[in-house]
């Protein structure tokens, strides 16, 4: 799965977690989960786990930590995607 | 401090009605909400009838933004929200979610029994499968008891005392209750008051258990919530939530709300369990002390009372409930209360009976009737000859009601009574 298909994939998965849908339209490697999604800082447990579940992987909580901004996201998920293969 | 307290807003989630028009309707005209439950028959329950509201979930979009409303399972938080928001818009209050002003001088009290063991259920079955790390971060919302509070309040911005009570059969008349002493002795303005009960198999199946659950009207479900008859043999599980907004006259004056009723005053005890009190019965003597205690409070005579808004489950504990009201309000009386059970048309929502039956007291209140006792067809005999026939209406009666009386009494012996006078305001 290359980057923009992620990117593309992340965007379904961030979309129930956030009101701020023109933001999400918009989304690129800088845009911050918490400050410029609005997005509840509870709620990126259940972004990682609703990722898990969509791509077949385990993030560890180590991992889980650098979820921060939408590049860290992929960053995280292809390398956990890559470890698989 | 002694404030008059007011009742400016309804909110209801109740088996034959859902919002305040279509309740109103349905306690006039006798409306029964009890239907057959698949459910309980395929568990195998003596009892499988109850009282479900129809209540479509996703109408809970325009309470909720999505994101809340993404993750919301909990069905007894998704009733109280609507019955404590339609509540609250009922009253002319704003619904200003996006506002960063917290309302300091209005909280609220709701109660619960138990948190949904539907969610439970989910944690215990993922926690068991080693899986405690895909629960995520909603599900600890929807099982504290204080979910339903924190979800109503967290909405609206109320910033005063949020509690979350409970005592069985009696939260939601103790809600109110509690909610009415803030008021009156100045430490709230506002305060959104109520109860909720999710019909869940798990808490009916342990009631159906115990035995206290109607079984003989399966195949007739109208007609299987029978309190106060001699062939009523245990109550029907309900379900659903009740909500009021209670204020402070002058606060309710000054911005100009509507008022449906007035509460006058109220009591809360528990017999101790002793004397015949127990986990499951209560002492009479408490009873009766509570019945008093609300009259004295509340600064009415005893035969002042218009009506009486009965526990009566349909249970045999029916027989005694009346004889504690007769031995209050039976005394000096030629004529006893007009007396009604809006569990015949309901069921039994046990935390969320109280917070229902306000509403209904309310709305009798303001709307200057007094609701049928349906399916009162062989009376209890006994009962019959204490208070007399004329006391118990099987038809909606369009009648002049200044005060009433509303009860509720739940295991581990505890007693609430509030009293409630049509809203006059030279009082």
């Amino acid at each position: 799965m290359d980057k923009l298909t992620i990117l593309d994939e992340l965007k379904k998965v961030l979309a129930p977690y956030t009101t701020n849908k023109e933001a999400l339209g918009s989304i690129n490697d800088q845009t911050d989960l918490i400050k410029d999604l609005k997005i509840n800082s509870a709620n990126i447990i259940d972004i990682i786990i609703d990722a898990e579940t969509k791509y077949g992987i385990e993030i560890d909580p180590d991992s889980a930590e650098k979820m921060s901004n939408v590049g860290s996201c992929i960053d995280v998920i292809m390398e956990k995607m890559n470890q698989k293969e | 401090m002694n404030k008059r307290v007011v009742i400016t807003g309804l909110g209801v989630v109740a088996p034959n009605g859902t919002g305040i028009p279509d309740f109103l309707e349905a306690i006039q005209n006798g409306t029964s909400g009890i239907r057959f439950n698949p459910q309980y028959e395929a568990l195998n329950f003596n009892c499988q009838v109850s009282g479900v509201p129809d209540f479509e979930w996703d109408h809970l979009k325009t309470y909720v933004n999505e994101v809340t409303f993404h993750g919301l399972k909990g069905q007894g938080i998704g009733y109280a929200i609507k019955a404590a928001l339609d509540a609250w818009n009922d009253a002319g209050n704003e619904l200003d979610y996006e506002s960063d002003t917290v309302l300091w001088d209005s909280g609220c009290v709701f109660g619960n029994s138990v948190s949904d063991t539907a969610v439970i259920k989910n944690i215990i079955a993922r926690v068991d499968a080693k899986e405690a790390r895909k629960l995520g971060s909603r599900v600890i919302e929807q099982v504290m008891n204080s979910g339903a509070t924190a979800y109503i309040s967290g909405r609206l911005g109320l910033g005063n005392k949020v509690i979350t009570n409970s005592a069985a059969c009696a939260t939601g008349s103790q809600a109110v209750l509690m909610g009415y002493e803030y008021i009156k002795f100045g430490m709230a303005k506002r305060m959104l008051v109520g109860s909720t009960e999710h019909v869940d198999p798990y808490i009916f199946g342990a009631f159906d258990s115990m035995r206290v659950l109607s079984r003989k009207f399966n195949q007739f479900p109208e007609q299987a919530s029978r309190p106060m008859s001699t062939s009523s043999g245990g109550f029907v599980p309900g379900s659903g939530a009740g909500a009021m907004v209670l204020e402070d006259l002058d606060f309710a004056l000054a911005r100009g709300a509507s008022i449906y009723a007035e509460i006058l005053g109220g009591a809360n005890n528990s017999g101790g369990q002793r004397n015949g009190g127990s986990m499951t019965a209560p002492n009479n003597g408490s009873v009766i002390k509570c019945l008093e205690e609300a009259v004295m409070n509340a600064q009415v005579q005893a035969q002042d009372i218009d009506l009486i808004s009965g526990h009566l489950t349909g249970t045999m504990a029916d027989k005694m409930e009346v004889a504690n009201w007769m031995a209050v309000y039976g005394k000096n009386n030629n004529k006893f209360p007009l007396t009604n059970s809006l569990k015949s048309m309901i069921g039994h929502c046990l935390s969320a009976a109280g917070s229902i039956e306000c509403v209904a007291v309310a709305l009798q209140l303001f709307h200057q009737f007094v609701h049928p006792n349906i399916n009162l067809e062989d009376p209890n005999p006994e009962i019959a000859e204490m208070i007399g026939m004329d006391a118990l209406p099987t038809e909606c009666l369009k009648k002049e009601i200044n005060i009433a009386a509303k009860a509720n009494f739940g295991f581990g012996d505890i007693n609430t009574c509030l009293i409630f006078s049509k809203f006059d305001y030279n009082g």
